[in-house]
């Protein structure tokens, strides 16, 4: 690597040549304050609360787009910078709402922080502000314009997601984040993803808060009350209670979520085994029988709607399974609830997930399998963690308890869902034993792990060669889906997740600063947690869960059954753009 | 300084969709092809309706939200057709001194539309200008082609009843 020497507060460092003075200052040890800078995606010199004294400069600089240079001297908090700053910040919170009493973000909030560290005078700039209605025409995301300091993450999210449904509109004073022409978000192509608000410095976007919905059906006694809990929940909520990254909390959690009153606490993973042994039936049953391909998955709602509304051609290449989320609901309340002598309607389905898209699909059409709908109300991990905190239980100090039986079950194959490539590696365990009769461990899975953007692999079932591709983050889908509409590539089966690194870094996680994830892999550290508890299992396939055996025993059938798609299997629709 | 959409339906020809068309496929893939684009299709059209953005954006495999971005950030962009009485009030200095602003708010109100807007039959359209170089006749109304000098607030009526349809 190319060095350059510069000096950074009065010492010499050696720094990589095309570094910018923002990264640079990390080799010193200094964090340069920044709101608007997300590595890679956003890097627009926008918010100028990274400005820095450089010598012969003119000005000062915003360090997040100045390159280095040898013998450059960088100052980065003399006086004069810490008054640019605090004045800078005086202005951002004069079109501010300031109300961070009663805001989402408070206390995990960029601007608040910064305007802590910096003593700044919250009412040293008076005058006029813009006034924004809050909008929540959709059922997973709300925008609260109020709040929003302009720095564009969230714009740049949603373009990284290859979507732009927001975008900075109008100039000066009037500038503000928008859809299309000002339209309600739930009339656009936005996927529901939660990329944005997983940007979001401050309050302005959150998911909507389904928690009262909750609380009040554990205070009715004439309700059961479930939940079940996707296998990356576990990954990330810790993170809430002060826990580092990719700290495996799973015990805590379960023994959290039991104090709360539900009546019974459940493992996802347990129907994303029940989704490998339909999805795997259903591949092997289009490779043989001349269906469509190649098959894409099904279990990510952001997806689902990426494709309804950029590839309504490519609906039919769907798999026709339901969520793990709607399978869970979907047998709970038409099986388990019967078996309890309970009704459908007297059952109230929560589902935790990772995920606001979830919020989305539990409004469905076609996801009412007992009559009722699948799933009652979906909350994400930082709701789950908020319930939690509200209940005033000790998260930290509790010891580990575990899921419920008979359906708190799940194999390995079942917990690394989560992770980019995850389900893909689940179901060809399962198609590589059952159809192939190869022991899952001598497959070479490892070109489907990992972070990248797109993987691609071949495997021999038999004596079928099946070729695989793993997309996540749907910029990623859309690259792949477009080379596969143009012949280029011939596929039989596509993995693909909403989020970049699939449901560990989904946008119901909870929310990391910008300068803890401009220098940390998120997603890398969550899904090792992953792969751990995976490498950890007893059980490593999904068809060898004997949760799963049982059901198809006693009610399903086989896997693909008539009755298994009546109960686990959807539809979709055309959306366009 | 914020944009108002239109209330005008759209009523584009296949000709100027065919000439759109050709538009879009020029400059596709270029770098900074939206601004081109929406710059020839304000030709084609006069004024950037909602759907020739959209038809735009899809074309060019942009956001559409990004397309709204650019053509609500530059004042040259019109998201309005001009109306068949197009009228225009300087705001410049010298007229604004002698009163276009309270002259600018009466036409508002017997028109009742917005600034940067047509009505929604097509009829008019207001527009604020900056100096149009008549200062000499200040306080200065346009409407097409004719110029209303030394205009008060009390003529403006009389003014605006001459065009009427």
């Amino acid at each position: 690597m190319e060095t350059v020497n510069v000096i950074i507060n009065g010492r010499s460092y050696a720094v990589p040549k095309n570094a910018t003075v923002l990264e640079a200052a990390k080799y010193a040890g200094v964090d340069i304050p920044t709101l608007c800078y997300l590595k890679d995606i956003n890097e627009i010199g926008a918010c100028r609360l990274c400005l820095v004294e450089v010598k012969g400069a003119r000005g000062l600089v915003t360090s997040c787009v100045y390159p280095v240079n040898e013998g450059m001297e960088i100052t980065t908090n003399s006086p004069r910078i810490m008054d640019a700053r605090r004045e800078n910040l005086e202005l951002l919170l004069s079109g501010h709402d300031k109300k961070c009493l009663s805001c989402v973000r408070s206390t995990n909030c960029e601007l608040q922080k910064l305007c802590r560290d910096y003593g700044v005078d919250a009412d040293a700039v008076g005058g006029r502000r813009q006034r924004y209605p809050i909008e929540d025409s959709g059922y997973s995301i709300v925008r609260d314009n109020n709040k929003c300091v302009l720095c564009r993450r969230c714009v740049a999210a949603c373009n990284n997601q290859g979507i732009g449904a927001i975008s900075a509109v109008n100039r000066g004073f009037d500038t503000e984040i928008s859809t299309e022409f000002g339209r309600p978000l739930s009339e656009t192509t936005c996927i529901n993803c939660g990329q944005c608000i997983e940007a979001c410095p401050v309050g302005a976007l959150y998911e909507r808060d389904d928690t009262a919905k909750v609380f009040e059906a554990l205070a009715d006694p004439n309700k059961h009350v479930a939940i079940c809990i996707a296998p990356s929940v576990r990954t990330a909520i810790g993170e809430a209670f002060g826990n580092a990254i990719g700290t495996d909390t799973e015990g805590k959690m379960v023994a959290a979520v039991k104090r709360l009153g539900f009546d019974g606490v459940y493992d996802m993973n347990f129907s994303a085994d029940l989704t490998i042994m339909e999805e795997a039936t259903e591949l092997v049953e289009r490779l043989q029988n001349g269906g469509k391909l190649p098959m894409i998955t099904s279990c990510s709602p952001g997806w689902i709607k990426f494709c309804e509304h950029y590839f309504p051609d490519m609906t039919e290449n769907l798999s026709s399974c339901k969520s793990p989320q709607q399978m869970f609901g979907a047998l709970y309340k038409t099986y388990f609830a019967q078996k309890m002598g309970l009704k459908a309607e007297d059952v109230f389905m929560v589902s935790c997930i990772p995920c606001t898209a979830k919020k989305f699909e539990v409004k469905r059409d076609d996801e009412n399998a007992a009559g009722v709908p699948d799933v009652d109300v979906a909350i994400t991990t930082r709701e789950l963690a908020r319930m939690i905190s509200i209940a005033g239980i000790d998260y930290n100090a509790l010891s580990d308890e575990k899921f419920d039986d008979p359906i708190g079950k799940g194999s390995g194959a079942g917990i690394i869902f989560g992770a980019t490539g995850g389900v893909m590696e689940a179901a060809l365990r399962t198609a590589a034993e059952v159809v192939a009769g190869v022991p899952f461990e001598k497959l070479d899975v490892e070109p489907i792990r990992g972070v990248e953007g797109i993987k691609f692999a071949e495997y021999k079932l038999g004596d079928t060669s099946v070729k695989v591709a793993v997309a996540s983050g749907t910029k990623n889908a859309n690259k792949l889906l477009k080379r596969v509409q143009s012949g280029e590539l011939d596929l039989q089966f596509i993995e693909i997740m909403a989020c970049p690194g699939g449901c560990v870094n989904g946008g119901g996680q909870p929310i990391v600063p910008a300068s803890v994830k401009n220098s940390v892999d998120i997603r890398s550290l969550r899904a090792a947690v992953l792969y751990n508890a995976d490498a950890a299992s007893d059980v490593r396939t999904s068809h060898e869960n004997s949760a799963v055996k049982g059901v198809y025993d006693e009610f399903l059938g086989k896997p693909g059954s008539h009755k298994a798609h009546e109960i686990l299997h959807t539809t979709y629709v055309k959306r366009g753009r | 300084m914020k944009k108002n959409l239109t209330t005008v339906s759209f009523k584009g020809t296949a000709e100027q969709e065919k000439k759109l068309d050709e538009l879009i496929a020029l400059h596709k893939g270029e770098e900074g092809a939206t601004m081109r684009v929406l710059q020839g299709a304000q030709e084609i059209y006069g004024y950037l309706p909602i759907e020739v953005q959209k038809r735009i954006a899809i074309g060019l495999d942009v956001p559409v939200a990004e397309v709204f971005g650019i053509s609500t950030f530059y004042s040259q962009f019109a998201l309005n057709p001009k109306g068949e009485v197009a009228v225009a009030i300087c705001l410049g200095t010298a007229c604004y001194v002698k009163g276009s602003g309270d002259i600018f708010n009466k036409v508002k109100e017997i028109l009742g539309i917005e600034e940067g807007t047509t009505s929604p039959d097509g009829r008019y359209s207001l527009d604020a200008t900056r100096c149009i170089g008549a200062c000499g006749l200040a306080p200065v109304m346009t409407i097409n082609d004719e110029v209303y000098g030394r205009l008060t607030v009390s003529e403006v009526k009389d003014v605006l009843a001459k065009y009427q349809g």
